[in-house]
């Protein structure tokens, strides 16, 4: 299976998503920005990064290139989208999944292991957890504090995948760091887990985010 | 006909504004009162074109689809003939 890991000039995760994916036993391939047909891949990474330079807003400027289109396109197909960090925003500001992530309360740059609640195990990327369980994955951001204008339909399209566990260190909406859209094929998650997918580096909870691929 | 636009991009009314927040702790730790301080954004450009609101269109478009993130943004838009502008 061959999966996408797009690349914005600014995006800084996309060797780490590679090697990523390739322990989890797929194939990764890059996909620069200006590529329209994706109809080849069986699935997409959006990784993070500084797309642009965070110019006007965090993925502002890469909502309108070319490779949107495609990757609206695969998620017409049903194929499965991951937007990490940057890619989160990303996902947030082209709308294919609801809310936006915007400057952290305390606007620091904040890079630490957090708990994470797993909120539903309907989507690929979460489909190896259970409902409720813990995980551990790093964040690394500055504009992270998930905001949305209602709530309550995420709580009741089950579209909340990821809240932080024991403390809110960007003060997200109810604690939210990731979100899917109505399918659950297509899912925006602020933590790295690129960074989590051997225990070497101190967790490989991150590793089955990308088994959701298979 | 050259017209100066101007579009001023702030956060919607109530929503969290850590940049603002943090600028009014600064300016207390300099020994001002200050209350409510706002951020807003100002992008500056020129059009060329005949119709004043022809152009305010092309710019509402370019707001929401852009400029501005419709969720938290508020925006207003400044259309001006140049020659106004000067005073000529």
């Amino acid at each position: 299976m061959k999966i996408g890991v797009i690349r914005f000039p600014g995006t800084n995760c996309d060797r780490d998503v590679a090697q990523a994916i390739e322990l989890a036993g797929l194939t990764p391939e890059y996909i620069w920005w200006s590529e329209e047909n994706l109809t080849d891949y069986d699935g997409i990474v959006i990784p993070g990064g500084f797309s642009y330079g965070d110019y006007l807003r965090a993925g502002a400027m890469a909502s309108i290139t070319p490779v949107i289109d495609g990757i609206k396109e695969l998620v017409k197909e049903e194929k499965p989208v991951l937007g990490i960090c940057n890619g989160a925003q990303i996902l947030g500001e082209i709308g294919l999944v609801p809310g936006i992530f915007i400057t952290n309360e305390y606007p620091k740059f904040n890079c630490e292991w957090v708990d994470l609640k797993v909120g539903t195990s309907r989507t690929p990327f979460t489909k190896a957890f259970e409902k409720g369980q813990t995980i551990q994955l790093p964040i690394a951001h500055a504009e992270g504090r998930f905001y949305t204008e209602d709530i309550d339909l995420l709580k009741d399209q089950d579209q909340i995948v990821l809240q932080f566990e024991g403390k809110n260190p960007n003060g997200s909406m109810e604690a939210i760091t990731s979100v899917c859209d109505e399918s659950g094929l297509v899912c925006a998650m602020m933590p790295h887990p690129e960074r989590a997918c051997e225990e070497l580096f101190g967790s490989d909870d991150g590793l089955n985010f990308f088994k959701g691929f298979l | 006909m050259l017209f100066d636009i101007e579009v001023k991009i702030s956060l919607k009314s109530g929503m969290l504004n850590p940049e603002a927040t943090t600028i009014e702790r600064s300016l207390e730790l300099l020994g001002y009162e200050v209350k409510n301080v706002k951020t807003v954004e100002t992008i500056k450009f020129q059009m060329e074109g005949e119709d004043r609101e022809a152009i305010r269109e092309n710019v509402v478009d370019m707001c929401e689809r852009l400029l501005c993130n419709p969720v938290i943004h508020d925006y207003k838009i400044n259309v001006i003939p140049q020659n106004m502008a000067c005073g000529k």
